[in-house]
């Protein structure tokens, strides 16, 4: 998992490039301090399901299996949240801001750069509710704590390029 | 120890029918078996690649010719270059390195069994996507036709303005296919020589071609992931009117220069490291003699692996960089000289007080010392900038990497394939013909490439499908041409040799070569478990204090 | 590494040389060569008879059958002396290195800089003199310049469409022409005559047929080749047949003729098209039965080019064929 997670952050580090060297570049359209508004309530969700994965894996290798599974369940609850919201911020610039990923560079930029974490937020997501179906089924025991570990840390390589994306985004681009 | 082994090949009696043996191959998870399907993927990707070679050649055999149109001669040179590094030269490296590895550290397989089939299964995937663009790759607009820009696929060439139909797209999206293969057996790679070693085998006492792997997989972790967000960022631009490398929109052609690079050059290490690592292994047996100076080959490659990340432009000396960025990039490509130059010593001092045997593995291995020599050298030429601004972008940087790919590169794969093919076959190969194959390929090669480097100085960019006359071109680009044939007939003899000696060739036994390494201790081809018992080792060379009771390694390392 | 010294030798080999510099940049890149070429040289001599030493003392006797020769594992004092000598050597190379392109980027203008500057178009070269009032098209002409009292060209190369590269080797290195991407470079030929190169960076179907040809003249002729080329085309009474069925045709939409209603600038400029030895980019002689058959169906020429066969007559191509041999 570590060497798949070295692979994304690579990929991850061109698109963040890319977006930091076309910041102020657009020759026309919206501008990131007119329409970009830092997502701080998805972002408190998105890093407190870290949180709460971090907490359920050791719960799994205790081997209290409901707790695990409501923790995961959390987990699952809060990741939804965030892209939730993230597709509700993209409707009010699509529609409301008239920024697509045609409009400009910043367009461009921005909807691949937060595009492609969202697209590994949808992933995570799946194989989190996978691991989900297993428990409520009963299948799950304290001998999975290592591949819920392994699922963790996908999770937790989400969360952190999330950080820096935030930052580059709506911290430094604006 | 040796191991006993029950074989698993068995009388053709009772093989089963061919459409269970087959469906095995498709199936098979064995790490051994994965391996001899890239290779013989590999294999006939050679093959087509060299015909596409060869039509190129015989374009330009002499000015204003016309044995095929621009467009075609664009879609040859485009699809050579991308057939030979991601459909001959990846696999290739991939396939011994899923064979070999577990064998050599004395695992069972590979950590990922399954990972390793779909990995298999995604690049040649890719590959065969890639080859059906000759049907599909106009899309809409008529018979269609195969990618047509080049390897490399520069910016805003490669936009819906200048590529319309599909041909680009059938380049993209192969590589990007192919390269989530790559990041699979990569992963395997590096799980594989981190957990399964077998028990004494620290990671100073694992043979040279594992860690030579093991960093080979750590630059693919690093370095398919540019290329990949590249590609994305182009199919972005082309289908969803993004502006990545949109110049009108104030989009940058350069940066796509950059990713690529940032990609590219990392690469033609990842494709040069394996052929060290089986020089490694082969110029030791044929001196009888340990290699020299292990800790500081280790050392030199992982060395090579992180300068390889830091000297990409020097692909783009000509784009306009700054002075000062033009310079470091001088300094990093020259930079990685030293650890290549080291690695070379080594090997002479190898085989340097030893008894050289010139069985045709090792014939392979001193073409490649030799050829490689000049290709460092003719890169160092490169590496001074304002030299590359004349030579780059010519005949003469096209000499000089196929001397790195092929004089250097295949000269080592095809050291790799005779010296492991008793293993994995049973048998031996023809000695004769595989001299034949030596002197015949030697001889081509050096009639095509030697004298390559000639029209790049006289002036001659690459890339174009003719040339005037009254360049001072003529002559050169007809040697170059008649090269060509010895390889040709060379690469025959030696697919030849590979086949008859399958059936025909005498039988092996489990160490033809009295070598060293763990793969030597289990029989001719491995049973699919490997070893009957996991080994033990002391040293980096087992089968050495084996066979030398009164002085093994251990009382030296 | 024989080999250049013998290219050097013999006299002129190829028009488009590296190693026959004409003008500074390409010199300095020479003198640079010779030097990095003389210590690749020496290093593939040592490294070569070591090999080849090696190849013939320690190769297998049949006296040494059985015994395995003494194992030796490394040398601390070896591999230190072989990382520590490349080190200096590459040291050295990179300060030659530098110091060449400091003196080619960062060489300042001289007042008396002519300045040109080169768009590059699939597959042909436009070149416009800015502050000489001149807009033309393949055929570059500048000034040769005196070392005493030096008169370099700088150009500015632009792109109009995808990437190209201006090579022409006896003046200097290769630069790239990149949309969105001004570069610059200078050439001072220190002798008159016509130098050939071609496009360097892969731009599409035609990018072997994307001819440089750059002509120094003395200032005298250079002075003079400006003043006609500023001059918009001869005016002639009667229109003629040509001129109409140019106008009335696409032609104008791509080229333009200074003094007429023609100023399309997708193609090249044509108001002094026969000034020029060849077209097409250098890729046929300028003669009016070449000039016929590339208005009938320029892909008969330079298959790939961007220009359309427009469907003249026979009679009409004539006539166009004609108006054009009016163009000095």
């Amino acid at each position: 998992m570590y060497c798949l997670i070295a692979a994304e952050v690579a990929i991850f580090t061109i698109f963040v490039i890319a977006y930091i060297f076309y910041i102020g570049k657009s020759v026309s359209g919206p501008q990131p301090s007119e329409v970009l508004h830092p997502p701080i309530f998805l972002t408190v969700c998105l890093l407190s399901s870290s949180l709460t994965i971090h907490l359920t894996v050791r719960f799994l290798r205790s081997g209290q299996i409901a707790s695990f599974g409501l923790w995961w369940l959390l987990t699952i609850v809060l990741g939804t949240i965030f892209l939730l919201g993230t597709f509700r911020e993209w409707r009010h610039l699509i529609y409301d801001e008239g920024l697509t990923i045609q409009t400009n560079l910043f367009g461009t930029t921005y909807y691949s750069l937060v595009g492609l974490h969202a697209f590994h937020v949808t992933v995570g997501l799946l194989l989190l509710t996978t691991m989900s179906i297993f428990t409520f089924r009963g299948d799950v025991g304290k001998q999975h704590s290592g591949r819920a570990e392994v699922l963790s840390m996908y999770w937790h390589f989400v969360d952190v390029v999330w950080v820096v994306v935030f930052t580059v985004v709506y911290v430094v681009g604006r | 120890m040796p191991t006993e082994s029950i074989s698993l090949t068995g009388p053709i009696a009772t093989r089963g029918p061919l459409l269970e043996q087959l469906h095995q191959w498709v199936t098979t998870v064995d790490h051994k078996r994965l391996g001899l399907l890239y290779i013989f993927y590999a294999v006939v990707f050679l093959v087509i690649g060299g015909v596409e070679a060869t039509i190129m050649r015989i374009q330009l055999i002499r000015p204003l010719n016309n044995f095929v149109s621009p467009e075609v001669f664009n879609r040859m040179f485009t699809m050579h270059g991308t057939t030979m590094i991601f459909f001959v030269a990846m696999p290739l490296v991939f396939g011994f390195a899923n064979y070999l590895v577990p064998l050599m550290i004395g695992a069972r397989d590979m950590a990922f069994p399954r990972l390793n089939a779909f990995s298999f299964w995604m690049t040649a995937f890719g590959g065969i996507f890639l080859y059906f663009s000759f049907i599909g790759g106009d899309g809409l607009y008529g018979a269609g036709n195969a990618p047509d820009v080049g390897w490399f696929a520069y910016a805003p060439l490669t936009s819906q303005t200048f590529s319309q139909g599909h041909s680009t797209d059938f380049w993209t999206l192969s590589l990007l296919v192919s390269g989530i293969g790559s990041i699979g057996t990569a992963i395997n790679i590096i799980a594989t020589i981190f957990c399964l070693r077998c028990k004494g085998m620290t990671l100073g006492k694992m043979p040279l071609l594992a860690w030579l792997n093991l960093t080979m997989g750590g630059l693919v972790i690093l370095v398919i992931g540019p290329l990949t967000a590249a590609q994305l960022m182009l199919l972005v631009d082309r289908y969803l009117g993004g502006h990545f490398f949109d110049t009108q929109a104030g989009g940058s052609a350069v940066i796509w220069m950059h990713f690529f690079w940032i990609f590219g050059h990392p690469e033609v290490y990842v494709l040069v490291i394996p052929a060290f690592a089986f020089v490694s292994e082969i110029v030791p047996v044929f001196s009888r003699k340990a290699i020299f100076g292990y800790p500081i080959m280790v050392a030199a490659t992982v060395g090579i692996g992180f300068i390889s990340m830091s000297v990409w432009a020097h692909h783009m000396f000509t784009v306009g960089m700054s002075s000062s960025g033009n310079t470091f990039f001088v300094l990093s490509t020259m930079a990685i000289a030293v650890p290549t130059g080291i690695k070379i010593f080594n090997w002479l001092a190898t085989m340097w007080g030893g008894q050289v045997h010139f069985r045709v593995p090792m014939l392979f291995c001193i073409a490649f010392l030799f050829q490689f020599l000049i290709a460092g050298l003719t890169g160092v030429m490169l590496a001074a900038a304002p030299f590359d601004w004349q030579l780059t972008a010519s005949y003469f940087v096209v000499a000089h990497f196929h001397y790195v790919i092929v004089g250097a590169i295949l000269f080592g794969i095809f050291a790799a394939f005779y010296y492991w093919y008793p293993k994995m076959s049973g048998r031996m190969y023809n000695e004769r013909f595989g001299q034949l194959h030596f002197w015949l390929f030697t001889i081509g090669f050096h009639l095509t490439f030697d004298f390559m480097h000639i029209p790049g100085i006289l002036g001659m960019p690459r890339r174009i499908y003719t040339y005037e006359p009254g360049r001072g071109w003529d002559s050169w680009n007809l040697i170059v041409t008649i090269g060509v044939l010895f390889q040709a007939v060379g690469v025959l003899v030696f697919v030849g040799n590979l086949l008859w000696s399958y059936w025909r060739g005498a039988i092996a036994g489990s160490d033809p070569w009295d070598a060293w390494t763990l793969e030597w201790s289990t029989s001719s081809p491995p049973p699919a478990y490997n070893f009957a018992r996991i080994p033990e080792v002391r040293s980096r060379r087992p089968l050495w204090d084996l066979k030398h009771p009164e002085d093994p390694d251990w009382h030296y390392e | 590494m024989l080999i250049p010294a013998f290219i050097l030798a013999v006299p002129p080999l190829s028009p488009t040389n590296i190693f026959a510099p004409a003008s500074t940049p390409a010199q300095s890149i020479f003198d640079l060569s010779l030097f990095v070429l003389e210590v690749t040289g020496a290093i593939f001599v040592v490294v070569f008879s070591l090999l080849a030493y090696a190849v013939v003392k320690f190769r297998k006797r049949s006296s040494s059958e059985g015994r395995e020769p003494a194992q030796v594992y490394g040398s601390s004092q070896l591999e230190l002396a072989w990382t520590v000598i490349p080190v200096l050597i590459v040291v050295t190379l990179f300060l030659a290195a530098a110091r060449v392109i400091a003196s080619v980027q960062n060489a300042p203008k001289p007042d008396s800089a002519i300045d040109v500057t080169v768009i590059g178009h699939q597959f042909w070269w436009e070149y416009r003199y800015p502050s000489l009032k001149v807009v033309t098209a393949n055929e570059l002409h500048i000034p040769v310049s005196d070392p005493a009292h030096p008169t370099p060209t700088f150009l500015t190369l632009l792109s109009a469409d995808t990437d190209h590269s201006f090579w022409v080797p006896r003046l200097a290195g290769k630069t790239d022409l990149i949309p969105n991407h001004p570069n610059s470079m200078w050439v001072d030929p220190h002798e008159t005559g016509l130098f050939l190169g071609q496009c360097a960076q892969y731009c599409g179907t035609q990018h072997a047929m994307m001819l440089l040809r750059v002509y120094v003249q003395t200032r005298d002729e250079f002075d003079r080749w400006i003043r006609e080329q500023s001059q918009p085309a001869q005016s002639t009474s009667v229109i003629s047949e040509g001129q109409k069925i140019f106008e009335r045709t696409a032609c104008i939409n791509c080229h333009a003729v200074a003094g007429t209603a023609a100023n399309g600038r997708f193609g090249p400029d044509l108001t002094h098209l026969m000034s020029r030895d060849t077209f097409a980019s250098g890729a046929a002689p300028n003669t009016p039965a070449n000039l016929r058959q590339w208005i009938k169906d320029p892909s008969a020429i330079k298959p790939g080019s961007k220009m359309p066969a427009m469907g003249l007559s026979d009679s009409e191509l004539d006539a166009v064929t004609q108006y054009m041999e009016t163009l000095r």
